[in-house]
């Protein structure tokens, strides 16, 4: 019995600091779009501070909110939308770091024609959307009913990522996902833009937890993604620069 | 003993821990709920599907394995047991190469046949196969293995044919096994997520199932995704009930 608890007593430690003692370990939980920009981010975030290990964990919004909500260790939230991060009672302070738009993703080379939303209403186009449950989701639908576009989709993927996934591998013909998505899939999926008044911006909200036990570089992270240098990889990756005014 | 207890506690509480936090109050109006219904009726057909299947395909197969010497017979017989070990999701991942609308076989599929697999029900019910059909192969082979074959040779010797044999001593001595590989298989169907929505995506009433949707509604509705695997649970312990005699029997 006592060896059993000291063996998971051993084996949640690990999971808490890895890497050397001095290290302290910073637990950040991202929205799925944030997977690429927020690796380099990171990378950038430890070379100013070498004694922060950085861990990221990319997913939902939703489901990572829902985690949040269940307990698990997280120092500092990014989710796709205010909506999400609204929902988590331990969100201390969030802040619109970045914005987003949504593009369409189809094949490369969009053998299909597809130009604009209305083409997406076609039977013989297979669609995917992110599911309704997810931010991505929430936002195509809010752009295909402001267009009064009907679409039948053939899936609701689980994250915006598996979503153009589906049409790059060619499962899909098409797809609604964020401007910064197409542009981390290299040349694997060409995009359709969706003309901006019929588009809708995507702010990203960030905030460290309240029951983070690094809350002095939690604060730091977030204080990096805010700060030109940090600006200045999100811009690379496509994002939009956070309002100014504030 | 204690850790014997442990072990019990261990297993048990997470399901407890459902029953205590399952709504009972509003069940019947979350389980009411649009979606939910389509996704109890999809898991049956599709796991159902997944175990006929596997029954079709996975009988002649655990027979040839446990009867037909032949060169390759432990190579084949690993490939077999292969998708019992492999992650779920890299499952989905291989059905999408192997029978996607790009994958090797897939296109020639939708080509020669016009058949696409991926966001149809009947992609859901080869996802399930493909993690199912293995433990009723492993449970009937086995089945066959320890069957004692002077029954066989008695009714041979008697005149019977071999189709008399198979049907008139053959599967009635291998009844249990059949039972038993068949709960098996048809339990891993029904409970099979990462390979369903890599292959066959997630669409409520086509390719939705129960786990699809627990795991959908967790992300908003904690309440509903709990009653969704109360229900799943009841259905688990029911077949457990009824496979009573053979599993809860102590030897």
């Amino acid at each position: 019995m006592l060896t059993l608890a000291a063996l998971l007593a051993a084996t949640s430690a690990c999971g808490q600091d890895e890497g050397t003692a001095a290290s302290r370990d910073l637990r950040v939980f991202a929205a799925a779009s944030l997977t690429e920009a927020f690796t380099e981010l990171g990378d950038a975030f430890m070379a100013e501070h070498p004694d922060v290990k950085v861990t990221f964990v990319f997913g939902a919004s939703s489901d990572l909110a829902r985690q949040i909500e269940e307990g698990a260790q997280a120092d500092v939230l990014a989710t796709a939308d205010k909506e999400t991060m609204a929902g988590v009672a331990d969100a201390v302070d969030p802040r619109v770091f970045v914005r987003n738009r949504l593009t369409i993703v189809v094949a490369p080379g969009d053998p299909l024609a597809i130009h604009a939303l209305e083409d997406l209403a076609k039977p013989d186009v297979k669609v995917v959307l992110a599911a309704p449950e997810v931010p991505a989701g929430r936002y195509a639908e809010r752009i295909l009913d402001g267009q009064g576009v009907v679409v039948e989709p053939v899936s609701y993927e689980a994250t915006v990522k598996s979503v153009v996934t589906k049409v790059s591998l060619g499962e899909a013909d098409a797809g609604i996902a964020y401007v910064t998505d197409v542009a981390a899939a290299g040349g694997e999926v060409d995009e359709v833009p969706i003309p901006i008044a019929e588009n809708v911006i995507a702010a990203y909200p960030i905030a460290t937890l309240a029951g983070s036990q690094a809350g002095a570089e939690a604060q730091a992270f977030v204080d990096f993604v805010l700060s030109d240098a940090g600006q200045k990889i999100m811009k690379t990756y496509g994002f939009l620069p956070r309002p100014t005014a504030r | 003993m204690p850790l014997a207890a442990l072990a019990v506690a261990f297993l048990a509480l997470p399901l407890v821990a459902v029953a205590v936090r399952t709504p009972w109050g509003a069940l019947a109006e979350e389980l009411a709920a649009p979606g939910v219904l389509a996704a109890l009726r999809l898991s049956l057909v599709c796991s159902l599907g997944a175990l006929a299947l596997s029954f079709f395909l996975g009988l002649p197969l655990a027979w040839v394995l446990a009867r037909v010497p032949f060169r390759g017979r432990r190579i084949v017989r690993a490939l077999v047991i292969l998708p019992m070990v492999l992650p779920p999701v890299v499952g989905g991942v291989a059905l999408l190469l192997a029978y996607g609308r790009q994958g090797i076989v897939g296109h020639l599929l939708e080509q020669a046949l016009g058949i696409t697999l991926p966001f149809t029900t009947a992609g859901v019910i080869v996802a399930e196969a493909f993690v199912g059909m293995p433990f009723f192969v492993v449970t009937v082979e086995a089945g066959l293995r320890a069957m004692d074959g002077r029954y066989e040779e008695a009714a041979a010797s008697l005149g019977a044919g071999r189709w008399t044999t198979f049907r008139r001593v053959t599967l009635p001595l291998l009844a249990p096994s059949l039972g038993a590989g068949a709960a098996l298989c048809w339990a891993r169907a029904l409970g099979e997520f990462g390979a369903t929505i890599t292959f066959a995506g997630n669409l409520p009433g086509s390719t939705q199932t129960m786990p699809l949707a627990v795991y959908l509604a967790l992300q908003t509705d904690t309440t509903t995704a709990v009653a969704l695997s109360a229900v799943m649970l009841a259905i688990s312990l029911t077949v457990l009930v009824v496979l009573r005699d053979r599993w809860f029997r102590l030897p």
